[in-house]
């Protein structure tokens, strides 16, 4: 473009072109790269097998989650293939390196809660991971995104990936957000609206109050499920909030280093007059709290609402009925009352304390409802520690809930905390893909607050009742 | 990983007339466990293909034989969700090795580049017509040639021509991907950090 006005997102890409690829993508430098068990193996494998090393280990940071039990986590691992990635993680690390918190340290937990919790996570740069939901970096302001295994080995390799430059989406949401909505709530909403592939092949910057008066708590909730929309990846410009965050962290720049990195963060926001490829903009107190009934994150509606026939949608409509049939739902049904048997809070989505504390300020003075299975989650062992330390633990426990150990558990189901087939979970992760969590499981998306309500009466129920 | 050289594909195709078909559906989480790229093609859309007890399901299109072939034609938005690339690995390692949908997921239309398999991204007009043409004959051969960038369904001889960036189209000609050229410009890098930031 002949101006030159850039974006936020512009001016983080641009700084990282290595070089330009004549009709072929840009070779992208890669800040900071996190690694788990299950997508790095096959990555170092294949770099011995080419006989390249680690070309920068000091970028690279692991830790185990995806694969995790969430209980007994001083005891070896009992499944056999589980132990074998994390042994291989273990391994791969210490011999190139690498720095890696695995099971049972301290500063272990979910990859996308440690990162930014460590200081690790920065505005500007650029943040990758095997993992999709590494868009919960952007948060920071940072261009973060899912990479695949051979990618893993690109940037093990040579620091660098391969990518085209991906089109720019600013989604904007003004005003002032009702009782009991949340950032997952604003976020389900956004998918809602713009529909499960509505960002692919855009970066999406979200602009606005809304996420101006976020905590960065909330500003990860909702960078975390850009990827549910199809975008590479979704990022808010730094401020205040930002900084004040990251200040005084372990890996944040301290002293006068601190001084000259806040210089560099302060210009990192997109120029007035910047042009995106597309644009949205969404009204705060049109939300309402949010719950999904099919099996993709945009089939959600509010809480009030009932559940739409298929002819009021655009396309598709054999998929949509197999989706309501998987749910075993109806068009027309409503969704307060819905069955539910597990409840889950965690996950990278909503695993952080303030996720806790609002699950807390429902459960508070009530009782877990008989009929409910519940997992409670932390995202990282320093969550797990503030849960204690607020007294949180106790709120959970006096209402017959137990605390589980940090890890990704069933937000994807990989370890021993499966919905069973046919069960309806109201969970707060970011998927509700047939299958994800446990081979015909149900899963209804929401957030804490809405988990809450479930948990404590049985059934979906709308939590604005609750406060 | 070596993949093989992609020139011109001619092939019966698979039809899966679904949207929003999944990673998790390609290749489910607990399909991710391995250390090694081994086996993936047989637990291809398992939960799709297999009941509980690893009887085939006899309704899926995989377990019906009058379909077969090299080439997966898909619903729109394929491969939605995780970037795990064991969801390429699996259709690559079934036999597929080209993918043809109206509109693919960012994440796995990179992965699918990376390892081989080729995304062809058609109209939803011609997908249609390519629905339509193995609906009435499963015989149907399909030709995908990345030389000429066409799609042609050869009865009819309906064909329509397919994007894909220079780059790529070399890489897949030839059999060699992005970690080779990475490997080449090292000293590039070495000096580019220099002036990083970070
Ligand atoms: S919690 Fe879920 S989405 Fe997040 S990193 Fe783990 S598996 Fe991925």
């Amino acid at each position: 473009m002949s101006n030159s006005l850039s974006t936020l997102f512009d001016k983080v890409w641009d700084a990282h072109v290595v070089r330009k690829i004549e009709d072929g993508p840009d070779v992208l430098f890669i800040d900071r790269h996190f690694i788990h068990e299950v997508t790095s193996p096959v990555a170092f494998l294949g770099m011995e097998s080419r006989g390249v090393k680690v070309l920068f280990p000091e970028r690279t940071f692991a830790t185990a989650d995806h694969n995790t039990p969430t209980i007994n986590q001083h005891l070896p691992v009992k499944d056999a293939l589980s132990a074998n990635q994390l042994d291989a993680l273990e391994r791969n690390t210490a011999k190139y390196g690498i720095s890696h918190w695995g099971l049972g340290n301290p500063k272990n937990g979910i990859v996308h809660v440690v990162g930014p919790e460590n200081g690790i996570t920065q505005p500007g740069m650029t943040i990758v991971c095997g993992d999709s939901h590494t868009s919960t970096h952007g948060a920071f302001g940072a261009i973060a995104f899912g990479i695949g295994t051979s990618e893993v080995e690109m940037v093990l390799s040579s620091q660098c990936i391969m990518q085209p430059k991906p089109k720019k989406m600013r989604i904007s949401v003004n005003g002032m957000l009702s009782k009991a909505v949340t950032p997952k709530d604003v976020i389900l909403y956004i998918i809602a609206k713009i529909s499960a592939s509505g960002a692919t092949g855009y970066f999406v910057e979200y602009a606005g109050d809304v996420f101006e008066n976020m905590s960065m708590e909330g500003r990860m909730t909702v960078c975390n499920m850009s990827i549910e929309m199809g975008a590479r990846g979704g990022m808010i410009a730094p401020d205040e909030t930002t900084f004040n965050y990251i200040n005084g962290r372990e890996k944040a720049p301290k002293g006068e280093a601190w001084d000259k990195a806040l210089a560099y963060w302060q210009t990192l926001k997109t120029d007035e007059g910047a042009t995106f490829d597309k644009e949205y903009t969404f009204s705060a107190a049109d939300i309402e709290p949010m719950i999904t009934y099919g099996t993709n994150p945009g089939m959600g509606l509010g809480i009030s609402q009932h559940i739409p026939k298929a002819f009021d949608l655009e396309g598709g409509v054999s998929s949509y009925e197999k989706a309501l049939s998987y749910m075993g739902f109806h068009e027309e049904d409503a969704m307060i009352g819905k069955p539910v048997d597990y409840v889950f809070i965690g996950s990278c989505t909503n695993g952080r304390i303030e996720d806790f504390r609002a699950f807390a300020s429902i459960v508070k003075g009530r009782k877990k409802a008989d009929n409910v299975t519940a997992w409670i989650v932390p995202g990282s062992h320093i969550v797990e520690q503030q849960i204690k330390e607020e007294g949180i633990l106790d709120i959970l426990t006096e209402a017959g809930f137990e605390l589980r150990q940090p890890g990704c558990s069933a937000c994807l189901a990989m370890n021993d905390d499966k919905v069973p087939k046919g069960k309806y979970a109201v969970s707060t992760s970011n998927r509700n893909f047939e299958g994800r969590q446990g081979p015909g499981a149900r899963t209804l998306l929401a957030s804490p607050l809405m988990a809450a309500a479930a948990a404590v009466t049985g059934v979906v129920t709308d939590p604005r009742e609750l406060i | 990983m070596a993949y093989d050289k992609f020139t011109v594909l001619t092939s019966t195709a698979v039809p899966l007339p679904i949207e929003n078909v999944d990673t998790d559906q390609i290749i489910p989480a607990r399909f991710l466990k391995a250390t090694e790229r081994k086996s993936f093609g047989d637990n291809l859309f398992r939960d799709w293909r297999y009941n509980a007890d690893d009887s085939p399901k006899q309704d899926f299109v995989l377990n019906n034989p009058i379909y077969t072939g090299k080439i997966l034609v898909a619903g729109k938005n394929f491969g939605s969700g995780s970037s795990r690339e064991h969801a390429a690995w699996a259709l690559y390692d079934y036999g597929f090795r080209c993918v043809v949908s109206s509109f693919f997921a960012d994440i796995f239309k990179g992965n699918s580049l990376n390892i081989g398999l080729l995304p062809v991204t058609v109209s939803p007009e011609f997908l249609d017509k390519i629905f339509t043409a193995i609906e009435a004959d499963p015989n149907t051969q399909i030709e995908v040639s990345l030389p000429e960038q066409t799609i042609t369904i050869l009865a009819t001889g309906e064909l329509e021509p397919f994007v894909i960036n220079g780059y790529k189209k070399h890489n897949m000609l030839n059999g060699f991907d992005d970690i080779d050229y990475l490997q080449a410009m090292k000293a590039e890098i070495q000096q580019f950090v220099e002036t990083s930031v970070y």
